[in-house]
Protein backbone atom coordinates (compact mmCIF):
# COMPACT_ATOMS: atom_id res chain seq x y z
CA UNK A 1 0.00 0.00 0.00
CA UNK A 2 1.32 3.30 -1.08
CA UNK A 3 1.40 6.51 1.68
CA UNK A 4 -1.05 7.85 -0.40
CA UNK A 5 -3.20 5.29 0.01
CA UNK A 6 -3.22 5.26 3.57
CA UNK A 7 -4.82 7.48 6.40
CA UNK A 8 -2.97 8.72 9.16
CA UNK A 9 -3.65 9.81 12.49
CA UNK A 10 -1.47 12.19 14.92
CA UNK A 11 -1.30 11.29 18.98
CA UNK A 12 -0.05 13.49 21.48
CA UNK A 13 1.45 11.89 24.36
CA UNK A 14 -0.17 14.50 27.02
CA UNK A 15 2.44 13.99 29.54
CA UNK A 16 5.22 13.93 27.52
CA UNK A 17 4.67 17.13 25.96
CA UNK A 18 5.99 20.66 27.40
CA UNK A 19 4.28 22.72 24.93
CA UNK A 20 7.08 24.48 23.14
CA UNK A 21 4.85 24.48 20.01
CA UNK A 22 7.27 23.10 17.30
CA UNK A 23 5.36 20.64 15.96
CA UNK A 24 2.24 22.95 16.04
CA UNK A 25 4.74 25.35 13.84
CA UNK A 26 6.57 23.16 11.87
CA UNK A 27 3.45 21.28 10.59
CA UNK A 28 2.18 22.31 7.07
CA UNK A 29 -0.74 20.91 7.19
CA UNK A 30 -2.18 22.59 10.42
CA UNK A 31 -3.19 19.56 12.30
CA UNK A 32 -1.68 20.18 15.92
CA UNK A 33 -3.04 23.24 18.40
CA UNK A 34 -2.18 24.11 21.83
CA UNK A 35 -4.80 22.68 24.20
CA UNK A 36 -6.48 25.43 26.22
CA UNK A 37 -6.11 22.77 29.14
CA UNK A 38 -2.73 21.96 31.07
CA UNK A 39 -0.88 18.56 31.62
CA UNK A 40 0.09 17.17 34.86
CA UNK A 41 3.43 19.18 34.32
CA UNK A 42 1.30 22.86 33.85
CA UNK A 43 2.07 22.99 30.20
CA UNK A 44 -0.95 23.83 27.39
CA UNK A 45 0.11 20.56 25.37
CA UNK A 46 -0.27 19.84 21.88
CA UNK A 47 -3.51 18.65 20.34
CA UNK A 48 -4.61 17.30 17.16
CA UNK A 49 -7.01 20.48 15.48
CA UNK A 50 -8.02 18.82 12.25
CA UNK A 51 -6.75 15.10 12.28
CA UNK A 52 -8.16 14.20 9.56
CA UNK A 53 -5.46 16.62 7.32
CA UNK A 54 -2.54 14.56 8.57
CA UNK A 55 -0.38 13.31 5.15
CA UNK A 56 1.96 11.40 7.29
CA UNK A 57 4.79 13.28 6.71
CA UNK A 58 6.53 12.75 10.13
CA UNK A 59 7.84 16.19 10.19
CA UNK A 60 6.07 16.89 13.73
CA UNK A 61 7.54 13.62 15.42
CA UNK A 62 11.14 15.02 13.92
CA UNK A 63 10.81 18.36 15.50
CA UNK A 64 9.64 17.04 19.08
CA UNK A 65 12.69 17.13 21.42
CA UNK A 66 10.07 15.11 23.38
CA UNK A 67 9.02 12.07 21.86
CA UNK A 68 5.47 13.00 22.81
CA UNK A 69 4.05 12.88 19.30
CA UNK A 70 2.77 9.35 17.62
CA UNK A 71 1.77 8.97 14.19
CA UNK A 72 -0.63 5.89 13.32
CA UNK A 73 -1.58 4.75 9.86
CA UNK A 74 -4.21 2.57 8.66
CA UNK B 1 -3.53 0.93 13.47
CA UNK B 2 0.25 1.00 13.05
CA UNK B 3 2.47 3.06 15.27
CA UNK B 4 4.96 5.04 12.28
CA UNK B 5 7.32 6.01 14.97
CA UNK B 6 7.96 3.44 17.34
CA UNK B 7 9.81 4.27 20.35
CA UNK B 8 13.91 3.48 19.72
CA UNK B 9 15.24 0.87 21.63
CA UNK B 10 17.75 2.55 23.06
CA UNK B 11 15.93 5.39 24.91
CA UNK B 12 14.61 4.93 28.06
CA UNK B 13 10.52 4.03 28.75
CA UNK B 14 8.40 6.42 30.65
CA UNK B 15 10.81 8.92 30.79
CA UNK B 16 10.44 12.96 30.58
CA UNK B 17 13.41 14.86 30.25
CA UNK B 18 14.86 17.71 32.51
CA UNK B 19 14.99 19.62 29.44
CA UNK B 20 13.58 23.03 29.28
CA UNK B 21 10.61 23.12 26.23
CA UNK B 22 12.02 23.39 22.76
CA UNK B 23 16.02 22.33 23.88
CA UNK B 24 18.09 20.84 21.42
CA UNK B 25 19.78 18.23 23.68
CA UNK B 26 16.14 15.86 23.43
CA UNK B 27 15.75 15.98 19.47
CA UNK B 28 19.79 15.01 19.10
CA UNK B 29 19.26 11.88 21.92
CA UNK B 30 16.47 10.77 20.38
CA UNK B 31 18.73 10.52 16.69
CA UNK B 32 21.46 8.93 18.92
CA UNK B 33 18.96 6.33 19.99
CA UNK B 34 17.49 5.81 16.46
CA UNK B 35 21.05 5.31 14.58
CA UNK B 36 21.96 3.36 17.48
CA UNK B 37 19.25 0.62 16.67
CA UNK B 38 19.55 1.20 13.22
CA UNK B 39 23.60 0.37 13.04
CA UNK B 40 23.25 -2.23 15.50
CA UNK B 41 26.22 -1.09 18.18
CA UNK B 42 23.93 -0.11 21.12
CA UNK B 43 24.50 -3.03 22.60
CA UNK B 44 28.29 -2.67 22.62
CA UNK B 45 28.14 1.31 22.94
CA UNK B 46 29.90 3.39 26.06
CA UNK B 47 28.38 7.05 26.45
CA UNK B 48 30.48 9.27 27.74
CA UNK B 49 28.15 12.13 29.73
CA UNK B 50 29.53 15.68 30.14
CA UNK B 51 28.76 18.01 32.78
CA UNK B 52 26.45 20.53 31.53
CA UNK B 53 22.66 20.53 30.47
CA UNK B 54 23.36 16.75 29.19
CA UNK B 55 25.07 15.63 32.49
CA UNK B 56 21.62 13.26 32.80
CA UNK B 57 21.93 11.68 30.04
CA UNK B 58 21.83 8.41 31.70
CA UNK B 59 18.47 8.54 32.88
CA UNK B 60 17.15 9.04 29.21
CA UNK B 61 19.97 6.89 26.85
CA UNK B 62 19.57 2.90 27.63
CA UNK B 63 22.90 2.04 27.18
CA UNK B 64 26.68 1.70 29.25
CA UNK B 65 27.53 5.25 30.60
CA UNK B 66 30.61 6.72 32.47
CA UNK B 67 30.17 10.56 33.66
CA UNK B 68 33.01 12.64 32.87
CA UNK B 69 34.77 15.37 35.00
CA UNK B 70 33.93 18.61 33.28
CA UNK B 71 35.53 18.98 29.71
CA UNK B 72 37.39 15.64 29.87
CA UNK B 73 35.46 13.44 28.22
CA UNK B 74 37.56 12.65 25.38
CA UNK B 75 39.77 11.64 27.41
CA UNK B 76 37.57 8.80 28.89
CA UNK B 77 36.85 8.13 25.74
CA UNK B 78 40.59 7.86 24.66
CA UNK B 79 41.02 5.17 27.81
CA UNK B 80 37.64 2.99 27.14
CA UNK B 81 38.42 2.41 23.43
CA UNK B 82 42.51 1.50 23.61
CA UNK B 83 41.55 -0.56 26.52
CA UNK B 84 38.19 -2.24 24.82
CA UNK B 85 38.30 -1.68 21.27
CA UNK B 86 35.47 -3.70 20.80
CA UNK B 87 33.13 -1.31 22.52
CA UNK B 88 30.97 1.38 20.78
CA UNK B 89 32.35 4.63 22.29
CA UNK B 90 30.66 8.26 21.73
CA UNK B 91 31.61 11.38 23.89
CA UNK B 92 28.35 13.51 24.38
CA UNK B 93 29.65 17.00 24.94
CA UNK B 94 28.60 21.24 25.22
CA UNK B 95 30.25 23.54 23.74
CA UNK B 96 31.80 25.24 26.86
CA UNK B 97 33.12 21.76 27.85
CA UNK B 98 34.22 20.88 24.45
CA UNK B 99 36.12 24.34 23.56
CA UNK B 100 36.93 25.81 27.02
CA UNK B 101 37.73 23.82 29.75
CA UNK B 102 38.24 20.28 27.91
CA UNK B 103 40.04 22.14 24.86
CA UNK B 104 43.45 20.41 25.28
CA UNK B 105 41.39 17.39 25.52
CA UNK B 106 39.63 18.09 22.46
CA UNK B 107 42.11 18.68 20.41
CA UNK B 108 44.86 15.96 21.21
CA UNK B 109 42.46 13.20 21.01
CA UNK B 110 41.47 14.56 17.17
CA UNK B 111 45.21 15.03 16.73
CA UNK B 112 45.42 11.45 17.65
CA UNK B 113 43.11 10.20 15.68
CA UNK B 114 41.07 7.89 18.03
CA UNK B 115 38.41 5.89 16.88
CA UNK B 116 35.49 7.23 19.30
CA UNK B 117 32.64 9.73 18.10
CA UNK B 118 31.93 13.33 19.70
CA UNK B 119 28.91 14.44 19.39
CA UNK B 120 28.76 18.25 20.00
CA UNK B 121 26.16 20.34 21.12
CA UNK B 122 26.74 23.89 20.38
CA UNK B 123 24.28 26.30 22.09
CA UNK B 124 26.57 29.26 21.76
CA UNK B 125 26.41 29.62 25.74
CA UNK B 126 26.77 27.95 29.12
CA UNK B 127 23.50 26.25 29.48
CA UNK B 128 23.63 24.53 32.77
CA UNK B 129 24.85 27.49 34.88
CA UNK B 130 22.87 29.96 33.85
CA UNK B 131 23.50 30.95 30.38
CA UNK B 132 27.73 32.43 30.59
CA UNK B 133 29.17 33.28 27.90
CA UNK B 134 31.04 30.12 25.90
CA UNK B 135 34.11 30.69 23.62
CA UNK B 136 31.50 29.83 20.36
CA UNK B 137 29.20 32.83 22.22
CA UNK B 138 28.66 34.92 18.66
CA UNK B 139 30.06 39.17 19.02
CA UNK B 140 27.63 41.05 19.87
CA UNK B 141 25.41 38.21 21.69
CA UNK B 142 24.21 39.18 25.07
CA UNK B 143 24.71 36.37 27.77
CA UNK B 144 25.42 36.58 31.65
CA UNK B 145 28.29 37.53 31.55
CA UNK B 146 28.22 39.83 28.64
CA UNK B 147 25.29 41.77 29.21
CA UNK B 148 26.37 44.62 26.87
CA UNK B 149 27.17 41.82 24.17
CA UNK B 150 30.61 39.84 23.26
CA UNK B 151 33.04 42.47 22.47
CA UNK B 152 36.11 41.05 20.18
CA UNK B 153 38.56 43.56 22.03
CA UNK B 154 37.51 42.16 25.26
CA UNK B 155 36.58 38.69 24.56
CA UNK B 156 38.10 37.44 21.43
CA UNK B 157 35.89 35.85 18.91
CA UNK B 158 33.62 33.21 18.47
CA UNK B 159 36.11 29.72 18.56
CA UNK B 160 35.20 27.45 15.51
CA UNK B 161 36.94 24.59 17.43
CA UNK B 162 35.22 22.06 14.71
CA UNK B 163 36.81 23.76 11.82
CA UNK B 164 40.61 23.40 13.68
CA UNK B 165 40.22 20.01 14.87
CA UNK B 166 38.93 19.09 10.71
CA UNK B 167 41.81 20.08 9.61
CA UNK B 168 43.97 17.17 11.93
CA UNK B 169 44.91 14.18 10.08
CA UNK B 170 44.09 11.72 12.24
CA UNK B 171 40.32 13.21 12.40
CA UNK B 172 38.36 10.68 9.31
CA UNK B 173 35.04 13.00 9.29
CA UNK B 174 33.32 16.11 10.72
CA UNK B 175 30.34 17.62 9.76
CA UNK B 176 28.58 20.55 10.66
CA UNK B 177 25.03 20.52 11.35
CA UNK B 178 21.47 22.37 12.99
CA UNK B 179 18.28 20.97 14.43
CA UNK B 180 16.68 24.27 14.08
CA UNK B 181 14.51 23.07 11.48
CA UNK B 182 13.20 19.86 10.46
CA UNK B 183 15.78 19.52 7.01
CA UNK B 184 18.60 19.91 9.64
CA UNK B 185 17.27 17.53 11.92
CA UNK B 186 17.56 15.00 8.67
CA UNK B 187 20.91 15.87 7.93
CA UNK B 188 21.48 15.69 11.59
CA UNK B 189 20.59 12.11 11.35
CA UNK B 190 22.98 11.46 8.11
CA UNK B 191 25.53 12.96 9.92
CA UNK B 192 25.57 10.92 13.09
CA UNK B 193 24.82 7.72 11.30
CA UNK B 194 28.23 8.83 8.76
CA UNK B 195 29.72 9.41 12.07
CA UNK B 196 28.98 6.20 13.74
CA UNK B 197 29.73 3.96 10.70
CA UNK B 198 33.42 6.14 10.64
CA UNK B 199 34.41 4.47 14.34
CA UNK B 200 32.29 0.87 12.94
CA UNK B 201 34.64 0.81 9.91
CA UNK B 202 37.95 1.43 12.35
CA UNK B 203 38.58 4.88 10.45
CA UNK B 204 39.34 6.86 13.24
CA UNK B 205 37.97 10.13 14.94
CA UNK B 206 34.73 11.62 13.78
CA UNK B 207 32.97 14.77 15.30
CA UNK B 208 29.33 16.32 14.57
CA UNK B 209 29.11 19.50 15.77
CA UNK B 210 25.55 20.21 16.29
CA UNK B 211 23.65 24.13 16.18
CA UNK B 212 21.38 23.69 18.71
CA UNK B 213 18.68 25.91 20.72
CA UNK B 214 18.97 26.81 24.15
CA UNK B 215 15.87 29.13 24.44
CA UNK B 216 15.50 29.37 28.20
CA UNK B 217 19.14 31.39 27.91
CA UNK B 218 18.25 33.11 24.59
CA UNK B 219 15.63 34.28 26.37
CA UNK B 220 13.64 33.32 23.38
CA UNK B 221 10.55 31.45 22.71
CA UNK B 222 11.64 27.93 21.32
CA UNK B 223 10.40 28.94 17.69
CA UNK B 224 12.44 32.55 18.08
CA UNK B 225 15.32 30.15 19.16
CA UNK B 226 14.96 27.83 16.09
CA UNK B 227 14.90 31.25 13.87
CA UNK B 228 17.95 32.48 15.50
CA UNK B 229 20.18 29.60 14.86
CA UNK B 230 19.06 29.44 11.24
CA UNK B 231 19.49 33.65 10.65
CA UNK B 232 22.65 34.26 12.99
CA UNK B 233 24.25 31.14 14.45
CA UNK B 234 24.21 29.30 10.80
CA UNK B 235 26.10 32.69 9.33
CA UNK B 236 28.65 32.68 11.57
CA UNK B 237 28.90 28.62 11.74
CA UNK B 238 28.10 28.08 8.64
CA UNK B 239 26.59 24.28 8.08
CA UNK B 240 28.08 21.26 6.13
CA UNK B 241 30.83 18.73 5.78
CA UNK B 242 34.41 19.75 7.04
CA UNK B 243 36.33 17.21 6.35
CA UNK B 244 35.50 13.41 5.19
CA UNK B 245 38.81 11.17 4.85
CA UNK B 246 36.92 8.31 4.95
CA UNK B 247 38.31 7.15 1.47
CA UNK B 248 41.78 7.82 2.29
CA UNK B 249 41.46 6.11 5.39
CA UNK B 250 39.92 2.77 4.26
CA UNK B 251 42.93 2.72 1.40
CA UNK B 252 45.61 3.01 4.16
CA UNK B 253 43.63 -0.05 5.89
CA UNK B 254 43.54 -2.11 3.01
C1 LIG C 1 35.62 21.57 36.95
C2 LIG C 1 34.26 22.19 36.85
N1 LIG C 1 34.14 23.52 36.65
C3 LIG C 1 32.92 24.09 36.52
C4 LIG C 1 31.80 23.32 36.58
C5 LIG C 1 30.44 24.00 36.45
N2 LIG C 1 29.78 23.73 35.19
C6 LIG C 1 28.86 22.77 35.09
S1 LIG C 1 28.17 22.69 33.57
C7 LIG C 1 29.09 24.01 33.03
C8 LIG C 1 28.94 24.58 31.65
C9 LIG C 1 28.29 23.69 30.67
O1 LIG C 1 28.07 24.34 29.47
P1 LIG C 1 28.06 23.58 28.08
O2 LIG C 1 29.20 22.62 28.01
O3 LIG C 1 27.99 24.59 26.99
O4 LIG C 1 26.76 22.67 28.10
P2 LIG C 1 25.21 23.04 28.10
O5 LIG C 1 24.82 23.09 29.55
O6 LIG C 1 25.06 24.36 27.40
O7 LIG C 1 24.55 21.93 27.38
C10 LIG C 1 29.91 24.48 34.05
C11 LIG C 1 30.83 25.62 33.91
C12 LIG C 1 31.95 21.93 36.78
N3 LIG C 1 30.89 21.10 36.80
N4 LIG C 1 33.18 21.39 36.90
S1 LIG D 1 19.37 25.53 29.71
FE1 LIG D 1 19.45 25.46 27.47
S2 LIG D 1 20.72 23.65 26.96
FE2 LIG D 1 20.05 23.47 29.10
S3 LIG D 1 18.15 22.25 29.08
FE3 LIG D 1 17.54 24.42 29.02
S4 LIG D 1 17.36 24.91 26.83
FE4 LIG D 1 18.54 23.00 27.00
Amino acid sequence: MSKKDKVFTVKIRRDYCKGCGLCIEFCKQDVLQASANMNSMGYHYAEPAQPESCIGCMICTMVCPDLAVEVYSE
Amino acid sequence: MKLENQWPKYYKKNVVTHYCPGCGHGIVHRIIAEVLEELDVGKRALLVCPAGCAVLAYHYLDIDVIESAHGRGTAIATGVSRANPDLFVISYQGDGDLSAIGTAETIHSANRGENITVIFINNAVYGMTGGQMAPTTLLDQGTTTSPLGRNAALDGYPLHITDVVAAFPGVAYAERVTVATPGGIKKTKKAITNAFQTQIEGLGYSIVEVLSPCPTNWKMTPLQACRWVVEEMSKEYKPGLLTDKREEKRKLKA
